[in-house]
């Protein structure tokens, strides 16, 4: 009994002696394996395939990478909610230069990109260096972004494009995962070429921002400009190559949403700047700069698409479930953040 | 040399008036269309289907469709000058205390035969409805201390959802022709009613600001919340108050738009309006960042918008094609007000008048 309260008491002095970085990473994945546990348990047969798990990183694979660049520019202090609209771009641009204008899937790609550069070189621009507010910023990208989407072509489409198509159902198999079908077949599980992209853009970031001089230089200026300015750090710049990096990682995930639909739409991407938001809030990302973690906000993807299939296989599969889910999901972990906060005051 | 610097002052007062910026908008606007289109302006007196006298025309439309713009826009004036942040719920919020109100009239039934209870009873109860929603956000905007954009976000992400499930995603009908009063026209009076709706709200308004410290004490928080506590101010009730009268403006705009159409369409009523919004706000030469505000200018910078919209309209801008446009003025304007290029400009304004006077020495 003693022995049980010390180790209690243990554990409490060192949650409560854990950085707020910390903490919070601990917080998101405790909560997600609770959750995806629990989704096992109760509502059984689809969670217990690995395949159901290698579905939610199929499906999430561009949110991924976009939540990853939203990471990286709230670190650092600011927000890119244009991610959404630069996705939907992107796509219907894609879609077009491949069958309207015969276009090679490798220029599509450099067409992804180069659109994701010019936004994140424009707003990097507005927002570091003229010093404008980057949610008035990014919310004119993103209309300009939505606008531009209809003004290029205003009907989605399929794309037929047979290079496209066949880069599109590539399969890369998961060695040593898999199940069993009905008919007692043995079928390895999957992912989509954008899986990987998304991984090893996770991987890239998480060396980025913890071993390179870039990367400290984003968490300096996120936790405080002036100090960051008096240790040397080229301010201006810094926010400016923040900036820069979402833009062109929103041109990246553009191209992996494109490779999971496979058609060009206005309607494509919307809302992913809320769902990209609310990753790396639930990771464990400050909104007010300097903590953050690229892992917590994976974690974080993958908590709220979780969330999404349980209510979804709870039977309450009404579009608005899904909505007022995510909403109260960001709402408990924005007042979880307000509360490691307030903790040390 | 006396008349000259009078004349230079006068000038100078006339630029650095905050009104100066809306009106200038609103002439090139007009300017433009004079010489695109000189009937644009033409305003006729024609009858419509039940056969009272309306007056129709692009100005009447302005008018017409402006009014819940400007309604909004007194409250998002109040939101950005107290809390720094502007609500990016205000669109989410019409949809969800319009469907408070078709949901109180119809009941259960979406196609009823009579309405269940008084308009004004059900649009009390959106009111209270707006005021909650707004009520959640100015609490996690004061009390959590959570950015403005970000605590809306929220809502802004459900609000529709929530609309949807009030009334269990039917779409309920009104047919009782006087519910369609406040969105169109009252039989005999040829003005829009949204036009005297906008018109009553901001009487209360100029009221409100004349006779209570509402306006002096919000300037005081958004100025510099800390020195506004020490002098004896409640800086989180402050901005929690401005979200609440942001909501009652989001619940008096959310009856005019259900009243338009009889019914609501959740996905669609007032899409993109917040941008619109907070871009009245920035074009009548408010600071976003918070601080000192000028109610007329962004009433006129709503008026503005509207102005542009029914222009873009005028010169064959599909309606999904509008935000583009809009987004280039948005960053023209904010590029133009930011300090950094102002400082630049006026540097350049100075090294030019000094040089023209060194010439005239010469």
């Amino acid at each position: 009994m003693e022995t049980k309260t010390r180790e209690s008491k243990g554990l409490f002095s060192k949650l409560s002696n854990m950085t707020d970085s910390n903490l919070l990473l601990t917080i998101t994945i405790v909560v997600f394996v609770l959750m995806y546990i629990g989704a096992m348990v109760f509502l059984g047969k689809g969670f217990l395939k690995p395949q159901a798990f290698f579905n939610i990183l199929n499906e999430n694979a561009a949110l991924i990478i976009l939540s990853c660049g939203l990471s990286l520019v709230m670190i650092t202090g600011g927000i890119d909610i244009s991610v959404g609209g630069v996705t939907a771009l992107v796509t219907m641009s894609c879609a077009v230069y491949l069958d309207h204008k015969n276009g090679t899937v490798g220029g599509a790609m450099l067409l992804a990109l180069g659109i994701g550069l010019a936004f994140g070189l424009v707003q990097g621009y507005l927002v570091a260096y003229l010093d404008i507010q980057p949610f008035i910023v990014t919310l004119a990208g993103m209309f300009f972004a939505k606008g531009m989407t209809t003004i290029i072509n205003a009907d989605p489409f399929n794309v037929a494009n047979e290079q496209f198509v066949a880069l599109k159902n590539t399969r890369v198999n998961v060695p040593g995962m898999g199940s069993y079908n009905k008919k007692g077949v043995y079928i390895n599980a999957y992912v989509e070429i954008g899986v990987i992209i998304a991984i090893l853009i996770v991987i890239l970031m998480f060396m980025m921002l913890r071993w390179t001089k870039l990367g400290r230089s984003f968490y300096a200026v996120g936790g405080n400009r002036q100090s960051a300015l008096m240790l040397g750090i080229n301010v201006k710049r810094t926010r400016f190559l923040s900036q820069l990096l979402c833009g062109v990682l929103a041109g990246i995930g553009g191209f992996v949403y494109f490779l999971h639909v496979g058609s060009g739409a206005a309607t494509n991407g919307a809302g992913a700047e809320m769902n990209a938001i609310a990753s790396s809030i639930i990771g464990g990302t400050m909104l007010t700069g300097g903590v953050g973690n690229i892992i917590g906000t994976l974690f974080g993807v993958l908590s709220l698409s979780t969330i999404k299939n349980i209510v979804a296989s709870a039977g309450l599969d009404q579009a608005w479930w899904t909505g007022i889910t995510v909403a109260a999901m960001l709402c408990i972990f924005l007042v979880v953040q307000s509360i490691v906060v307030a903790r040390k005051k | 040399m006396s008349t000259a610097k009078q004349k230079e002052s006068f000038f100078r007062r006339l630029v650095s008036n905050q009104m100066f910026i809306p009106l200038i908008e609103l002439l090139l606007l007009a300017v433009i269309n004079l010489i695109n289109d000189p009937s644009f302006f033409k305003i006729t007196l024609g009858t419509n289907t039940a056969g009272f006298p309306v007056l129709s025309g692009y100005l009447i439309t302005i008018l017409d469709y402006g009014s819940e713009l400007a309604i909004l826009a007194i409250g998002m004036t109040l939101v950005t000058a107290a809390s720094g942040g502007q609500d990016i719920s205000v669109g989410a919020g019409i949809a969800i205390t319009g469907s408070v109100i078709l949901r109180m009239l119809c009941g259960r039934n979406s196609r009823p035969d009579e309405l269940q209870m008084p308009i004004i009873c059900a649009f009390l109860i959106a009111v209270l409805a707006g005021m909650i929603a707004g009520a959640f956000n100015g609490l996690l905007v004061s009390w959590f201390k959570i950015q403005p954009m970000v605590a809306t976000l929220i809502l802004f992400t459900a609000g529709r959802s929530i609309a949807a499930w009030i009334n269990n995603n039917e779409l309920p009908i009104v047919s009782e022709p006087s519910f369609g009063y406040f969105g169109n026209f009252i039989p005999g009076i040829p003005v829009p009613t949204p036009f005297f709706i906008a018109l009553a709200v901001m009487i209360v308004t100029a009221l409100l600001l004349k006779f209570t410290n509402l306006g002096l004490y919000v300037q005081a928080v958004g100025i510099n919340a800390q020195s506004s506590r020490l002098n004896g101010l409640n800086p989180t009730l402050i901005k929690f108050m401005t979200f609440v009268l942001l909501g009652i403006c989001v619940a008096v705009a959310g009856l005019i738009k259900v009243s338009r159409l009889s019914t609501i369409n959740y996905s669609v009523v007032a899409k993109d309006i917040e941008m619109d919004a907070i871009l009245a706000v920035a074009l009548g030469g408010n600071s976003l960042s918070g601080g000192k505000f000028n109610m007329t200018a962004s009433i006129i910078g709503a008026y503005v918008i509207q102005f542009l919209t029914t222009t873009l309209y005028k010169f064959n801008v599909k309606s999904t094609a509008l935000p583009a446009y809009k987004a280039v003025v948005v960053i023209l304007l904010v590029v133009f007000s930011a300090p950094v290029v102002r400082e630049f400009m006026s540097a350049k304004w100075k090294q030019l008048i000094s040089n023209k006077a060194k010439k005239e020495v010469a």
